[in-house]
């Protein structure tokens, strides 16, 4: 016999209720990784709402053309904050959050390698993602410019400099985004020694569930391509307040190399943030299916080239800064490479479900979902990447429907995924499956009204980042089409908001393995007690609860 | 609604405007265009076909294998781990697809950039300034702003070769009919050359955000027809209009702060800040394609620019009626 | 579903002896990681920007290459790793003596730094605003002493612990990520040196 015995308590039954300030300070305190990736990701929705709040907002002052809803300055400082939030508040914490809450358990362990580096890193990131918040107080400054920053998410230098952006906001943009990506950093440390140095016995990396192999590379994305952001920010701040010139076009200094910087780190980054979206998906679809994911090396191989390929595709947001027609080419080229592994990831989950008794549980409507909007995103990729057709596409309406068709269409539906997956392992109770279809239909039809039209609008002249248009460019109707389509996915998410708060005190009871599934988080109770799991496991293929259930036809017989 | 948002898709343009007035990236006008719509249409093909193979794929896998009422669900389907063949096979097809297009990308991509303009040009130097474009013609010595003028090239023989600059931050050209963007970047020098192949009035805007105004950073190229460049560019040359009736408002306008920001050709007013009023009244807009050029849109406009550009440089210099009145009325004359 | 968890555990002997790397290890090699894209920014930095200040004071006026003080951090990387080694084997004199050598040449090299920079700014007027040389040289030798203070500071904290008794043996993984740690900032020094003080002058 191979387990091992850890001479642990029984689990505690506990007597009372606890007050309100000793819960608190147990959430506080906590170093338990379940306890942190929770808060993660409920400060991710929270962050999710508010940004979702704000594109509302400018769906409504571009509904019509001359439209005075919000003032230019108010506008700026929504798409920014927009921007800003969805990605290093809301897709950072995610990744976070699903790999702080999942890793361990799935690779069996009892917490993450550094427990307090980990409530360091949360705790850090909120901190970031508050100080950018307070510029909406504090970013008028001594001078009394300005108030929340307005620069873009992509902040392009020399619009950051102290002479083009009075006013304290650039600074908090900078300072709030570094703050948080500290805490990025400690936990994709803190995964990669978890996923390296805790996997239980038997865990191979052969074994090791898809997601997490995809939390593994994301991790390593987080770690080479967060520092050039940090880096490109701290000279931004020396030019700020010291006078330096880095980016100072009057002292020589090179607009272009922020841009260079920027996305250095901005390209890897949107791998970073679509990641999550392929760790849930190569868990749910096999689960629905009923069959193992097809190709787990190619699919793990896929992961591991895009971890490679995409640090090296930078360059195709400039395409209109004047490069030569050679790198140019190269980076052409090697953006559409990236959509090889891309392309395999589609082709293995389509093959997953070829074959399988497909049940369609609200779980699995999100990842079917994913699969079209994906596809369309990479294929809308791929003519982005094309150097010639991205002078004209570039920085138009259609860059923004492409990459909300990543990040919504993708991301937002693999994590929904996630969450009616997963929801009843952390809280032990089922999400409402009628809310649940609601809640996936009015968000599919609102997402595909919103954002389909803005392709062609893009199409048709568009710019993005506008904060009005005149009429009679032939922009009008897709607008309103597009404006449209939020209430929609307004209506979706209310759903969930609600789905979410009646299951959590009525939802049925969900047992330790609701979905009859196969990796080791269903093995333990749900919620999981704090130490995981009693006994440690012991794996011998990649999954260990079908091997139990199926004792005559195990996998290890067969890898 | 759908109907009108697809007829702005077929066509460049709307019922009862001038022409020209949507910027619809598929009617290229200009050789970049030209080329820029030849691979998209390509691109587009292609990436067609494979969305309606895959996606039908999908499609199909969903509804062929969903779970049927009549399904025992205690009986797992065969377990499938995978096949090599099949892996090799859609790992290869992409690539080869993969470098068909890469292939065309870099010839067009070296077409575009490398292509020299034919032999007879006309030199634009085009500035960005926060939220307007300075056109200057070097060889002219002529300086305007926000419409650029050039000739037609229905022949293809002339072309109008562009020198694209930024006194400031980063703006980006775009005229979808002409050509694609390329960025004015401060402290560089970019390079694109045009050669509308019809005559009239093409939109465009800039495309780079900008700060506050960046949407209302408004962009036409007017081509004329061969021979009405050269008269355009006679009109341009001459200095200021000296109306002799106008000089009681020429000496208020130049007593105003108006002369520190801009420049009227011949007079005291040498400002750089602003775009030159020497020939105002022969552009279509003010404000960088905010407002149409009528009387009242300009009296508006310097009664107070805030209102329709607001978070713009030009302040609002708080004049009275009368001095407003003077200002508009020499504005006028400057034709 | 039982009420307590199922967790597997299949029958028949482990294929083999079920290890995996040290945690610490793992953490300190991608801390390193991370650290190297950081700098390499600013290094990229500095490359490109050589020559393109657009007023002097120029690096090759003001600049003079610090041999002692690079001799010594470089010299640090050997005691560190004569620390470690006699920590190893339990010589806590031994351990003591080259732990204080380590420090001190540390802190040379970190005097040294200041001394230039009071020059520099004093003297020869050039600062982080002057021109581009200015900028890239005081933030890329700026990091790097950045570190060199971090670095110094977990030596001192682990010279008053081992001076106070605790029994610094026991600790033995994190003296030696100390000294990794350590390591890495020396051979950062040397590519600053080469960037700044070779190929930049």
């Amino acid at each position: 016999m191979a387990s091992i015995d850890y001479p642990l308590e029984h689990p505690k039954i506990h007597p009372r209720e606890f007050s309100f300030s000793e819960t608190l300070y147990a959430w506080v305190a906590t170093v338990d990784h379940k306890r942190l990736g929770l808060m993660y990701i409920v400060s991710a929705l929270i962050f999710l709402v508010i940004a979702g709040i704000m594109a509302s907002v400018m769906r409504i002052q571009l509904a019509v053309p001359n439209n005075h809803f919000v003032d230019p300055d108010t506008f700026n400082r929504l798409f920014t904050m927009h921007g800003t939030t969805m990605v290093f508040l809301v897709g950072m914490p995610i990744v976070a959050g699903l790999s702080n809450y999942l890793v361990p358990l799935m690779i069996g362990a009892r917490d993450m390698a550094f427990p307090r580096l980990n409530a360091f890193g949360f705790w850090i990131f909120l901190f970031g993602g508050l100080l950018l918040y307070y510029s909406y107080i504090g970013g008028s400054g001594l001078s009394g410019a300005g108030s929340a920053p307005d620069v873009g998410w992509f902040a392009y230098a020399p619009l950051t400099e102290k002479a083009f952006s009075r006013g304290a906001s650039s600074d908090f943009w900078a300072l709030g985004v570094m703050v948080s990506g500290f805490g990025s950093i400690a936990s994709a440390i803190n995964v990669i020694a978890t996923t390296i140095s805790l996997r239980c016995p038997g865990m191979t990396l052969s074994r090791m569930p898809v997601f997490v192999w995809v939390m593994l590379v994301d991790a390593w994305l987080i770690l080479v391509a967060l520092p050039p952001l940090s880096a490109a920010q701290i000279m931004l701040l020396l030019d700020r307040s010291l006078g330096a010139n880095f980016f100072n076009t009057q002292a020589g200094g090179s607009a272009v190399l922020w841009q260079h910087f920027f996305w250095i780190f901005g390209h890897p980054e949107v791998y970073i943030l679509i990641f999550p979206a392929f760790g849930t998906l190569s868990e749910i679809i096999p689960i629905f299916s009923r069959k193992p994911i097809f190709g787990r090396p190619a699919m793990v191989g896929a992961v591991v080239a895009i971890g490679f390929i995409s640090l090296g595709v930078w360059a195709h947001h400039m395409f209109a800064v004047g490069m030569t027609s050679w790198s140019n080419t190269f980076f052409a080229a090697s953006s559409m490479l990236v959509g090889v592994p891309t392309g395999i990831k589609i082709f293995n989950w389509t093959a997953t479900m070829y074959g399988g008794k497909l049940r369609f549980a609200t779980p699995m409507l999100f990842c079917c979902g994913f699969l079209l909007q994906f596809l369309v995103a990479g294929l809308t990729g791929i003519m982005l990447a094309v150097a010639p057709f991205d002078w004209q596409l570039h920085d138009s309406y259609f860059v923004v429907a492409h990459f909300h068709f990543t990040l919504i269409g993708g991301l937002v539906f693999g994590v929904f995924a996630g969450l009616y997956y997963w929801f009843p392992k952390a809280t032990g109770r089922m999400l409402s499956e009628k809310l649940g279809k609601w809640h996936f239909w009015l968000f599919c039809i609102g997402f595909n009204m919103t954002f389909i039209p803005l392709h062609f609008a893009g199409m048709l002249g568009m710019p993005r980042r506008i904060y009005t248009y005149a009429a009679g460019r032939g922009w009008e109707s897709w607008n309103m089409i597009a404006s449209i389509g939020v209430i929609f996915q307004a209506a979706g998410i209310l759903f969930f908001v609600w789905n979410v708060i009646q299951s959590l005190r009525f939802g049925e009871r969900a047992g330790d393995d609701p979905w009859d599934a196969w990796t080791l988080e269903w093995a333990t109770t749900s919620p999981p007690p704090e130490y995981n799991f009693e006994k440690l496991p012991v794996v011998r293929s990649s999954r260990p609860l079908w091997d139990l259930k199926h004792p005559q036809d195990p996998d290890w017989k067969f890898e | 609604m759908i109907v009108h948002a697809l007829a702005a898709l077929l066509q460049t343009q709307v019922p009862g405007l001038p022409e020209h007035r949507v910027a619809n990236i598929f009617k290229p006008l200009a050789s970049p265009a030209q080329s820029e719509y030849e691979i998209a249409v390509f691109v587009i093909a292609i990436t067609t076909v494979i969305f309606v193979v895959v996606g039908g794929l999908i499609v199909f896998t969903i509804v062929r294998f969903r779970r049927r009422p009549s399904d025992d669900t205690r009986q797992e389907p065969p377990q499938v781990y995978g096949s090599n063949q099949i892996e090799v096979a859609w790992t290869v097809i992409p690539i080869l697809i993969v470098f068909v297009l890469i292939g065309v990308t870099a010839r067009i991509t070296a077409g575009v950039q490398n292509a020299s303009p034919p032999a007879s040009t006309v030199k634009v130097t085009v500035i960005g300034h926060q939220w307007w474009w300075e056109v200057v013609y070097p060889d002219f010595g002529l300086t305007t702003a926000n419409e650029i003028h050039v000739p037609a090239s229905p022949d293809g023989k002339t072309a109008t070769y562009l020198t694209l600059r930024s006194m400031d931050v980063i703006h980006s050209f775009w005229v979808p009919q002409l050509s694609g963007k390329t960025d004015l970047i401060p402290n560089r020098d970019n390079f694109l050359w045009i050669d509308p192949k019809e005559a009239g009035i093409y939109l465009g805007n800039c495309a780079e955000y900008c700060g506050t105004q960046h949407a209302n950073m408004l962009l036409r190229v007017i081509a004329h027809p061969p021979g009405d460049f050269e008269k355009w560019m006679a009109e341009q040359q001459k200095p200021a209009e000296q109306n002799p009736q106008m000089t009681e408002a020429k000496a208020m306008f130049e007593s105003l702060s108006c002369i520190n920001c801009h420049t009227v050709k011949g007079t005291p007013a040498v400002g750089k800040f602003g775009p030159d009023l020497t020939h105002l009244m022969s552009r279509e807009t003010i404000g960088a394609g905010v407002l149409t050029n009528t009387a009242e849109n300009l009296r508006n406009w310097i009664n107070d620019p805030q209102v329709a550009k607001p978070g713009c440089y030009m302040p609002s210099m708080k004049l009275t009626d009368q001095e407003l009145g003077q200002v508009v009325s020499y504005l006028e004359s400057l034709k | 579903m039982a009420a307590t968890s199922v967790v597997p555990v299949p029958p028949g002997p482990m294929e083999r002896e079920w290890t995996t790397p040290d945690r610490g290890t793992v953490g300190i090699i991608f801390l390193i990681v991370t650290e190297t894209a950081l700098f390499s920014i600013f290094v990229v930095t500095y490359l490109v920007y050589i020559g393109k200040s657009l007023n002097g004071p120029y690096p090759r006026e003001v600049l003079s290459i610090p041999i002692i003080a690079s001799i010594c951090l470089l010299l640090s990387s050997w005691t560190v790793y004569r620390a470690e080694h006699a920590l190893q084997h339990n010589h806590l004199d031994r351990f003591k003596l080259w732990w204080i050598i380590t420090i001190l040449l540390g802190g040379e090299f970190l005097i040294a730094t200041g001394v230039e920079w009071y020059h520099l700014i004093t003297k020869e007027h050039f600062t982080i605003s002057t021109n581009l040389a200015g900028s890239t040289f005081y933030s890329l030798v700026g990091l790097h002493a950045s570190h060199v203070i971090v670095g110094l500071t977990f030596l001192l904290l682990v010279l008053i612990v081992t001076l106070a008794g605790f029994p610094i043996q026991t600790q033995f993984r994190r003296v030696r990520f100390l000294s990794w740690y350590w390591h890495f900032v020396d051979g950062i020094w040397v590519v600053v040196f080469t960037v700044v003080y070779i190929i930049g002058r």
